[in-house]
């Protein structure tokens, strides 16, 4: 008894260690977590997968003999309890129960005992009358089930421990030992896997994972197992047709959902249905759940735009989320890798409350209702642009146009390393919301045959007001394609980068002022020529035209550090999503659900029945009751009190009650 | 509830079927809860799935089975249930009058109605506190009325947030026991119920004191959740948590835990009087361990219910009934201690001063399988993330 309760004690500080150790990782973040001095010894211990390690297993076992057991031991005893009225208990052993009383009956012993009898039954006892010599005894019991209770609650530990066994991988684990099977640790495609690492569709129980895009079939699944993996082949193959995600109005997801076709390798029979989260779907004894999903490889097309040539002409690209291509640019060989397409961007810009403001805080703590803003960016698409050095810097592009003040943009983020957060680059949308406006006049920003153009007709104007004349027309006109041609080899960082190296520290700033002013003036007039040239009409340059061209300088300036010579413009996508599929076959399953039946009613019956026994012995003039209990406590002593006072009631008036 | 084979009343002299026992109170209580189940099902059937319905019909049997048991119930009830009712009516369906009628604002609005239970079960707190240490019965009566009241809040809010989240979005609205905010209202709501049955059962008000303790410590952390976190916050449910195994799993595992507590602040109770302090007022060595042991065992009882119903979830939910996740583990880290704590004393026969100990440290495991998973371990359970 004492080993059962100290193997309780035990296996529960051993489940410890599995819960505060992250179980079943990769076994490098492992050694990254913990260095290969502590990894070796962690491993033999099995202390990335406790629940499966051979000791922890033996403790099971352990837990489930001692009970049996225990069982066993008890079994006979109890069956007996529950059978026998002890009716040939010895006075000698009810007088010298604890709970007993002797009383000098009055009456006649039949009569009493008719009484008493009469009294148990409706106490609810069940009683066996044993005529002795010495009198009559009267043996009584009630609440056996209490015994039943404890066989129940133990064979209740056995069958959940035996089903949990049926559905461990204990089978799996020994094959791996003895060599049959052998885990799986390149990468390599399914097909070719050897048959030392695939289990046949007979294998009793697994729990496995598979992940489709939609459209595509597959009829394997894959155990991963400490470092690698085992391939599980499946009695049928699962399509998905289609994935289904929902969003409440809060952002938060409402509904995910996997339409599926399965088709039995066998018959050819198809059954198709519907998984979601917390409905799987049950196919001849394995049941398939939804466990993840993801882009599937998403078909993009975009607009190459380029950020510093003459050309204001895209080219077209298609591209697949999820895959890498080769790219050329201007010569230089590129590779695109592609990563996550997303189709929404669900982003909460909630309103943070102020605290310290009390009436604020008690305001908020009386709405349920949660003041969230959300807001949707629309499509996204990451990728990274790798050189032929292996240098790659990672982009993000949103497909949907993103409003600020009234005025819209194109907003592109590019980083150089993984960790860092995306600088973005807002590229201004024309009147008719597209590139083009922007884009044509950065081509005439970059081309040196258009500076001295724009250089004049600005002369001309500043002429015309009277602003300047004569003798200093030439110099303006010069000023003015010079600070273009600075402009366009690194825009505004260039020029500060000259004023830096050449100008006295007491002028620069107000040399920068010149050097802005003009830049301002230029940009209209670049803008004009660009629109001539796209043979478009000129237009009247207004508040909001003027902050779209300074919103143009400022993009193209940023286009300096945006580190690739183009710009991916996502046009259009056509999504491809893919499901994530866990699915098991637990036959141990019924068996455990069993056994927790058996616990719940083990325990209620240990813990709310009691069993009680009355032994009454009547003989001429003599009465003695005995009462047990497999429970010494208060409620004892009140059962006995209210059968001591029947029995005085049907003893008749004690001269001198002795006890 | 079962555990009346354990009435330490005089048993009734003829034990006849309990039926017979029945009195007008129990008939009448039973039809009220009967007509409040008919009306909610004619009127919201077509919104329930057939499991929600049989748990509708389990909740109703069961309450009246509960109002035999205890017969206090039977006015607590239709009591703090009509509050709620008229706090719904009140609405009239717009969540917005929760801030502008006098009535919801102040009281029946469910967050109004969570701040009178915190602020009443602080209370109670301290009358109990100077009912034990001046001695007086009265002011023992008042704590006891005082912790009645801040149960019938915690009903009051229950329902009425149940109702105010169908107002925020007919798709948002679920029954108010799916994060740590709700389930730790949850259990203060059943620790003092469970309190107050005792208190009743043994007739002594006297470990009110320790008991409303642990309840004010939960107090405290709703009151932080709400101001810090806004966790109050009425939050749509996940696809995993749109499951009728949650209506069921989390009540059955919270009448664990507030047993668990409560036993917990017994043992604490029970050293104190070994060690002589308050020991002239506090009840006597043996009824503490008494009671302590019969917390422990509803607890035990119900949280195997509940750690199955989980199982029986997780096979829907997670692809199996068991993955041994932090939280599964730690639930039966929980079970195995408890199932120890009870072996010893039924079979070995323990009394005393280790088992007060051992409730103890049950507590704190239990508290750890309830918060700490899910602040420190990662795992597929951390819905109820802090
Ligand atoms: C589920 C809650 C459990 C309760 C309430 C319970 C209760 C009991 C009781 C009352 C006894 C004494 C039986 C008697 O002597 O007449 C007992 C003995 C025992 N229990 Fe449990 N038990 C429980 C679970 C377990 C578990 C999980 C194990 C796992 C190993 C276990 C193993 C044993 C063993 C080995 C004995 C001793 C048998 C002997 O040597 O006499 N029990 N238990």
């Amino acid at each position: 008894m004492r080993f059962a309760i100290s193997l309780l004690v035990i296996v529960a500080v051993a489940a410890i260690i599995g819960t505060v150790l992250q179980q079943n990782q990769p076994y490098p973040d492992y050694v990254f977590e913990f260095g290969d001095f502590w990894f070796q010894p962690f491993q033999w211990l099995g202390l990335f997968d406790v629940y499966h390690a051979s000791w922890f297993l033996l403790m099971l076992a352990f837990l489930v003999v001692s009970t049996s057991v225990c069982i066993y031991r008890h079994l006979p005893g109890i069956l007996r309890d529950i059978r026998s009225y002890r009716e040939h208990a010895s006075l000698k052993s009810l007088r010298a129960m604890a709970h007993h009383q002797e009383l000098t009956l009055q009456t006649a012993p039949a009569a009493a005992l008719e009484q008493v009898q009469l009294w148990l039954q409706q106490r609810g006892y069940r009683y066996k009358l044993h005529a002795r010599e010495d009198g009559q005894l009267l043996a009584a019991k009630k609440g056996s089930m209490q015994r039943l209770g404890y066989l129940l609650a133990h064979s209740a530990i056995v069958v959940i421990c035996l089903g949990g066994l049926l559905d461990g991988n204990l089978p799996l684990k020994l094959q791996t030992e003895l060599g049959i099977k052998q885990v799986e640790l390149r990468n390599v495609p399914q097909s070719q896997i050897p048959p030392q690492s695939r289990l046949s569709e007979g294998n009793l129980s697994f729990r496995g994972n598979i992940n489709l895009a939609e459209g595509t079939a597959a009829d394997v699944i894959f155990l991963n197992a400490g470092r690698g993996y085992f391939v599980q082949e499946l009695p049928f193959s699962i399509r998905l047709k289609q994935f289904h995600i929902e969003h409440y109005s809060t952002g938060q997801p409402k509904l995910f959902a996997s339409d599926i076709e399965v088709m039995d390798r066998a018959t050819g029979k198809v059954t198709a249905g519907t998984v979601k989260v917390n409905h799987p779907l049950i196919v001849n004894g394995i049941a398939i759940y939804q466990s993840s999903f993801g882009d599937g490889g998403s078909h993009l097309q975009f607009a190459v735009w380029d950020w510093h040539g003459k050309s204001a002409k895209p080219v077209e690209l298609k591209a697949t989320s999820q895959t890498t291509q080769s790219f050329d640019w201007q010569g230089a060989p590129l590779t695109l890798e592609f990563g996550d397409f997303r189709p929404f961007n669900i982003e909460n810009i909630g309103a943070e409350p102020q605290p310290g403001d009390m009436a604020k805080l008690l305001q908020d703590a009386r709405q349920v209702k949660a003041q969230k803003n959300v807001k949707n960016l629309g499509p996204s698409i990451q990728f990274k642009v790798r050189d032929g050095q292996g240098q790659a810097r990672e982009y993000l592009n949103y497909l949907a146009p993103f409003e600020s003040e009234g005025r819209y943009y194109l907003m592109s983020g590019v980083r150089s390393e993984v960790a860092a957060p995306f600088a973005f680059v807002r590229i201004p949308l024309d009147e008719d919301f597209k590139v083009d406006g922007f884009m044509q006049l950065r081509a005439v920003l970059s081309d040196p045959n258009a500076w001295p153009v724009v250089a004049r007709r600005m002369a001309d104007k500043a002429e015309h007001d009277g602003a300047i004349s004569g003798p200093f027309r030439k110099e303006f006109e010069q000023s003015v394609g010079w600070v273009l041609q600075r402009y366009s080899e690194g825009g505004f960082a260039a020029l500060e980068r000259f004023l830096g190296d050449r100008v006295p520290e007491d002028k620069r700033q107000a040399v920068a002022q010149t050097y802005i002013k003009l830049l301002q003036g230029a940009v209209i007039d670049a803008w004009d020529l660009s629109r001539e040239r796209a043979g478009e009409a000129p237009l009247a340059v207004d508040e909001k035209r003027y902050r779209f061209l300074m919103d143009s300088l400022v993009a193209v300036s940023a286009s300096f550090d945006y580190g690739s010579g183009f710009y991916l413009q996502p046009q259009s996508f056509q999504e491809v999503k893919s499901s994530g599929f866990q699915l098991t076959r637990s036959p141990g399953k019924d068996l455990v659900y069993l056994g927790s039946v058996l616990l719940v009613l083990g325990i209620f019956c240990m813990f709310y029945i009691r069993e009680n026994r009355i032994w009454v012995w009547v003989a001429e003039g003599r009465l003695l009751m005995a009462l047990s209990s497999n429970r010494r406590d208060a409620l004892t002593e009140t059962e006995f009190d209210t059968h001591r006072l029947a029995m005085a009631g049907i003893a008749g008036p004690q001269e001198d009650s002795q006890t | 509830m079962s555990t009346s084979t354990l009435a330490a009343k005089p048993l009734s002299k003829a034990a006849q079927p309990f039926w017979r026992d029945l009195r007008l109170g129990d008939h009448l209580f039973a039809a009220f809860v009967l007509l409040v189940a008919g009306i909610v099902f004619n009127r919201y059937h077509a919104a329930m799935d057939g499991y929600e319905q049989a748990i509708l019909a389990g909740a109703t049997l069961a309450l009246i089975a509960l109002g035999w048991f205890w017969k206090s119930v039977r006015v607590f009830f239709p009591v703090a249930g009509l509050l709620a009712l008229g706090g719904i009516a009140l609405y009239g369906g717009d969540l917005a009058r929760g801030q502008s009628a006098f009535w919801l604002k102040y009281a029946l609005a469910s967050q109004s109605a969570a701040m009178w239970m915190c602020v009443l079960f602080f209370l109670a707190t301290l009358v109990y506190w100077g009912g034990l240490l001046r001695r007086s019965a009265t002011l023992e009566a008042i704590a006891s009325g005082l912790t009645w009241a801040a149960a019938g809040a915690a009903v009051v809010w229950f329902f009425v947030r149940w109702y105010e989240g169908y107002l925020i979005g007919p798709d948002i609205g679920h029954v108010p026991v799916s994060n740590l905010y709700e389930v730790f209202i949850l259990f203060c709501l059943i620790t003092s119920l469970m309190y107050l049955y005792y208190e009743e059962r043994f007739a002594t008000r006297r470990m009110g004191a320790f008991v409303l303790l642990v309840v004010s410590a939960a107090v405290g952390f709703i009151l932080w959740y709400t101001f810090d976190r806004q966790a109050h916050e009425i939050q749509p449910l996940i696809p995993a948590l749109q499951s009728w195994w949650m209506k069921i799993h989390v009540p059955a595992n919270f009448v664990g835990y507030g047993s668990f507590a409560l036993a917990a602040m017994l043992g604490v109770a029970q050293l104190l009087v070994a060690k002589g302090w308050l020991a002239s007022r506090l009840p006597a060595y043996e009824t503490i361990g008494e009671v302590m042991y019969r917390a422990i065992a509803v607890g035990f009882l119900f949280f195997t219910i509940a750690t199955i119903l989980g199982a029986m979830w997780a096979a829907d939910a997670w692809g199996g009934y068991w993955s041994w996740d932090p939280k599964e583990t730690w639930a039966l880290i929980v079970w195995l201690n408890y199932a120890a704590w009870l072996h010893v004393r039924l079979v070995k026969g323990w009394r005393g001063n280790v088992l007060a100990w051992w409730a103890v440290i049950g507590l704190l495991v239990t508290t750890f399988a309830f918060l700490g998973v899910n602040m420190f371990l990662a795992g597929l359970h951390s819905y109820g993330g802090l």
